[in-house]
């Protein structure tokens, strides 16, 4: 007889795995986020409103999503029209037609953009009107002019898919603009560093946005990005060290080009890193002052509602967007125009739906690429449109769920509207038990 | 505000950083100012910022951290020691200090010329980008970390690590290497290298010979990821 049966231990991935450590002696680099099964957004549901609640007529009355960031210090606090924001992708990782195609959509949203590792290019400040500038450890193309063309600065400590670690930006898709942004040679694996070059802890941190602060005449306000680890600690230095907003990313969250062991087990998922960064806010009297971001695998509006639900004043989404872009998507084009990518995802390696194979610099629909064959793949007009259907999208269902709670304004959902379905949401989110009063730990 | 010998004096005993700052960042040109002199700086952070003028600043004391950071076009000097990351992302100017520095001077700097006429401590030149920096005395460990461009001369002695994974920075140093970093070499002196040492140091204003200086540069071995080395990277 045949013996057929596979090992819960030693499985097909995890044979393959020491397969392929054994033959090359590397690891896997890849892009996008965690792919394991854990405790998310989709765990917990709403109460919505019936006698006890009075509801608001869903396509009548009003509900307000307007998000005002950074009121704590900067004369000029960003004010956006949606609270879902675009998170930090560099050029060099997406081609400079998706930063372009973004940027439009987000000034057409009313919300902000985010710059990443590489610096701020030209046509992303033109297409953006609200544009966060990422100082980062490798400080790559950073300057004090673009610092002066920010809306806000975001000081990247930290990032969910890689909590301590640093960047990678592998040879093929450094081409020669990205390598003249970055003050390298083009060609070349480039490595982020995971600490920044000029402090060192909290108190570091606090005289460095002091001097932020001082070359921008205080005008704009300062984000701290962390991975979600040690979530009520950094929280606490972050506001101790004079942030304005708390940028907090998720286990969830995406890199183009990580070590496939950072990205599975590193961090805490979004979900409990968003509960325990609420609380730290809660004990520093810092609620209403200090603003939360939460990223990390924010997929739908229900995503949404729930992280405003539990307290966030804000999310910031990456991979979602890139898919609204086409990522992994069969075809790339415009359905009067598409085109079959299936053979390129098979030249990687892949499939439509299952491609992580963003650090090639390969992308089949244009998108994480520096190939100018294959930016051309992505339409900055086209791009743009997806992407503020996308986000038009999360923000009619998060609206409907907040007048489905009696809500005239998104802000208002809070943690009594949610309970979970099951006891480690319950315990992660700190709301009870769906059908009981419990919430484990209390 | 006082004007001494043409320079304008802001006394930090009576003034604020921000009140400095934002002076400094006016209409120097346009007001005619040109030199402008820092009085009592009593060790503080974030002196003179964000310059971008043609202007002489002159810092008369000890400062903290972060002085003269970002600085472009202005020659701002400090006279006595500066905290950690003086002149951190230099893109053009000059930035002298008298005394000594703490951790991480220049780091990230992309142009321009920083003078430590005494020592410099760890990590000087860290990932620094395109600037000089000059040391009359000697620096820390593991200085010019993940240095991409630019000259550092170093007329004393170099701490553990020296230009641990190099890019395409160069180091020349005077006096002993205690030991090199990852992917650092030494390599023979050309008389390019002796031309650039010379010029940097008549510009620093320091006397020492080309000839007593050694190279060092990346050997280019970790550009490309390598897991026979991946306790180097």
């Amino acid at each position: 007889m045949t013996t057929t049966e596979e090992s819960y231990s030693f499985n097909r991935h995890v044979l393959a795995y020491i397969h392929q450590a054994a033959e090359l002696g590397l690891y896997d680099i890849r892009g996008l986020g965690a792919k394991r099964v854990l405790p998310t957004f989709d765990d917990l549901v709403f109460l919505t409103a019936s006698l006890s609640r009075y509801p608001l007529e869903g396509y009548r009355e009003r509900c307000r999503t307007q998000t005002v960031l950074g009121t704590r210090f900067a004369k000029k606090p960003i004010h956006l029209a949606i609270p879902i924001t675009v998170a930090g992708m560099s050029f060099g990782a997406l081609s400079a037609t998706a930063k372009e195609a973004i940027g439009r959509a987000a000034t057409e949203l009313g919300t902000s953009t985010t710059t990443g590792d590489g610096g701020m290019t030209p046509e992303e400040r033109r297409a953006s009107k609200t544009l966060v500038y990422q100082c980062l450890p490798s400080r790559y193309g950073f300057n004090p002019d673009d610092l002066r063309k920010a809306d806000a600065i975001e000081v990247v400590v930290g990032q969910g898919a890689k909590p301590g670690g640093g960047g990678m930006l592998l040879g093929q898709k450094i081409s020669a603009r990205v390598a003249e942004m970055r003050t390298l040679p083009a060609g070349i694996d480039q490595r982020s560093a995971c600490r920044h070059p000029d402090w060192t802890g909290p108190d570091d941190l606090a005289i460095k946005i002091g001097e932020l602060r001082e070359i921008t005449d205080w005008q704009v306000p300062i984000y701290v990005k962390i991975g979600a680890s040690r979530v009520t600690n950094d929280v606490k230095l972050a506001i101790k060290s004079g942030a304005d907003v708390i940028v907090l990313d998720g286990m969830q969250g995406g890199t183009a080009a990580s070590q496939q062991v950072f990205i599975e087990h590193t961090g805490i998922p979004t979900l409990a890193a968003l509960r325990q960064a609420i609380e730290a806010l809660e004990e520093m009297k810092m609620v209403g002052q200090v603003q939360l971001v939460i990223s990390g695998g924010i997929r739908t509006g229900a995503d949404v509602a729930k992280a405003l639900a539990l307290g966030a004043d804000a999310v910031a989404i990456g991979q979602g967007v890139l898919m609204a872009l086409g990522c992994n998507s069969r075809w790339y084009g415009t359905p009067d125009h598409r085109t079959d990518a299936a053979a390129d995802y098979e030249r990687l390696g892949t499939v439509p739906g299952s491609c992580h194979h963003c650090h090639t610099g390969l992308c089949p629909v244009g998108i994480t690429t520096q190939e100018a064959d294959l930016e051309a793949r992505l339409g900055v007009d086209d791009g743009a449109r997806w992407l503020r259907n996308y986000f038009n999208v999360l923000t009619m269902e998060l609206t409907t769920l907040a007048r489905a709670c009696g809500k005239s304004d998104v802000h208002h959902l809070e943690r009594e509207d949610l309970v979970a379905l099951t006891v480690e949401a319950a315990a992660m989110a700190k709301v009870p038990l769906a059908g009981t009063n419990w919430i484990p730990g209390l | 505000m006082a004007v001494v010998n043409s320079a304008v004096q802001l006394d930090l005993a009576k003034k604020s950083v921000r009140e400095l700052n934002q002076f400094l960042h006016g209409d120097l040109a346009g007001r005619g100012i040109q030199r402008v002199e820092v009085l009592n700086p009593g060790g503080v952070h974030n002196l003179a910022v964000g310059l971008d003028a043609d202007v002489d600043v002159d810092i008369r004391g000890h400062a903290g951290y972060f002085i003269a950071g970002m600085n472009k076009q202005a020659r701002v000097t400090v006279h006595g020691n500066v905290g950690w990351s003086v002149a951190e992302n230099i893109m053009s100017g000059v930035v002298r200090v008298r005394g000594n520095a703490s951790e991480c001077a220049a780091a990230s700097g992309h142009g321009g010329l920083v003078v430590i006429a005494g020592d410099a401590s760890s990590r000087c030149g860290i990932s620094m980008k395109g600037c000089d920096i000059v040391v009359g005395g000697s620096v820390g460990h593991v200085s010019a970390f993940m240095a991409q461009a630019g000259r550092l001369v170093v007329c004393g002695d170099a701490g553990t690590g020296l230009g641990d994974s190099l890019y395409e920075a160069v180091i020349y140093v005077r006096g002993k290497i205690r030991s090199l970093g990852a992917d650092a070499r030494e390599e023979p002196m050309t008389d390019a290298d002796r031309a650039v040492v010379s010029r940097l140091l008549d510009q620093a204003g320091i006397n020492h010979a080309a000839s007593e200086f050694k190279r060092v540069a990346s050997a280019r071995a970790l550009y490309h990821w390598n897991s026979d080395a991946h306790q180097a990277y």
